[in-house]
């Protein structure tokens, strides 16, 4: 049988989406931690170009970029299928998983920027909870896949238990649950699916390091 | 049924360009509407709400947004035709890899040369060319990023050689003496007409560069 690996980080939600992936189709792999102040030998080896957190080694060979990596499982392990079978359904599905991925990296900054800065990622964070709440979710789907989740939901991870601690890092609120009441529907349905909800990072540990890693990054800035 | 194809798009766009090769490869008949970006149409902002943006390609009504997913919901639907992408899911990874890694460098690191100068536009020119060489050696020896046909990562990529002429104009450099195997990738593709007809002239590129940095008062 062929051997998968997953080269992850515990706090990394682009690591989580291929976890659950890979739960959600019955794969079984070999998880290895990566210290991302010193990552492996092997790590950059598999992943020259991003040199980054999660690479899927398949047989050997190695997929890099999560979304890259969730396409992959899907056609490779197509029980459970994590995007439409119609062509147009699956453009539109990309188009939201897209949306996701783009903005991802630029929200997660929140905890780590100030003033201006911290304020333009305010900003796109309620761009990406006004496209959930007035797209995606539209028609009272319990899930963006519909009955069960697909691959937009897990592209839109952060927002469903991401959001939370980074919030706590910044010390400042940006989601309003009465103002996103699909997405606030959304969030609860999408953490009681036993696969999310048994696999999550533990919150109050993200928090400590974000808090850490901030206190650093600003220490560095008035040296 | 009959299938109605219409793409809006601006002639300059690298992204529009990629609708347009892979439309062309598939010898798919569309009406192509041109945008004014600073006075966007109805159906523009219908069929992109979200974004506002082009290329939106409109197949039977129903909007399709993002160039890429463009690309590949052409060689879905079309797939009786030069398909873009391989079948096999690893070598699909690979490609969808670096057709990732063109849309994450060339428009920014591009955009930063002509837009900047000095030492900004230096570090810029600098990076451009790394990412341009990185390319370089993923082709190898290959005629093609997709092997002996071009492919999605062609598709995606071989645009921005119409914008070439003119990051090399502003940046004052020669990509062809840092990436001769690349230029010789690019005019190979070139040679397709389906890339020859959806690709404007590189001077004509320059121009609308010029004008853009009079617009906006860069010098």
């Amino acid at each position: 049988m062929a051997v998968v690996k997953l080269f992850g980080a515990w706090l990394s939600p682009y690591v989580f989406r291929v976890i659950w992936a890979l739960k959600l189709k019955g794969i079984p792999y070999e998880y290895i931690e990566e210290d991302l102040s010193n990552k492996s030998p092997l790590l950059l080896q598999y992943n020259p170009i991003h040199k980054k957190v999660p690479v899927l080694v398949h047989d050997g060979k190695p997929v890099c970029e999560s979304t890259v990596i969730l396409r992959y499982v899907d056609e490779i392990w197509p029980q459970n299928p994590l995007l439409p079978a119609d062509p147009y359904d699956r453009a539109v599905a990309l188009f939201w998983i897209k949306f996701a991925d783009d903005k991802s990296p630029i929200i997660a900054k929140l905890y780590r920027t100030e003033d201006e800065e911290q304020q333009a990622v305010v900003k796109e964070w309620l761009e990406m909870l006004e496209a959930m709440e007035e797209h995606v979710l539209i028609g009272g789907k319990k899930f963006c896949g519909g009955d069960e989740i697909n691959m937009v939901d897990i592209a839109f991870c952060m927002i469903a238990h991401w959001l939370g601690v980074i919030e706590d890092a910044a010390g400042l609120k940006v989601f309003e649950p009465h103002k996103f009441p699909r997405v606030s529907s959304w969030i609860q349905n999408f953490k009681s699916v036993p696969i999310i909800k048994y696999n999550l990072p533990n919150t109050d540990k993200i928090v400590a390091y974000l808090k850490r890693r901030k206190e650093m990054l600003l220490t560095s800035k008035s040296n | 049924m009959a299938e109605e194809v219409v793409l809006l798009d601006f002639w300059p766009s690298p992204f529009g360009m990629r609708s347009r090769i892979a439309l062309a490869e598939k010898g798919i008949k569309y009406e192509y509407k041109e945008e004014d970006l600073r006075n966007k149409s109805a159906l523009l902002l219908q069929m992109n709400p979200v974004h506002k943006k082009i290329p939106v390609l409109i197949h039977n009504g129903k909007p399709v947004c993002e160039s890429l997913i463009q690309v590949q919901y052409i060689d879905e639907v079309w797939h009786d035709k030069a398909p873009l992408l391989p079948s096999d899911p690893y070598q699909k990874a690979t490609g969808r890899f670096w057709a990732d890694y063109v849309d994450k460098k060339i428009y920014d690191l591009g955009s930063r040369v002509w837009k900047t100068k000095g030492e900004e536009q230096a570090t810029a020119k600098k990076e451009f060319i790394e990412t341009l060489k990185l390319l370089e050696k993923e082709l190898g020896d290959k005629p093609y990023f997709g092997g002996e046909s071009l492919g999605y990562v062609d598709v995606a990529f071989i645009p921005f050689y119409s914008w070439f002429y003119a990051y090399e104009k502003c940046g004052n450099f020669s990509i062809e003496a840092e990436c001769p195997k690349l230029i010789a990738w690019a005019k190979r593709c070139t040679q397709k007409e389906s890339v020859a007809k959806s690709l404007p002239d590189q001077q004509k590129v320059y121009d609308f560069i010029l004008e853009m940095k009079k617009r906006f008062g860069i010098e």
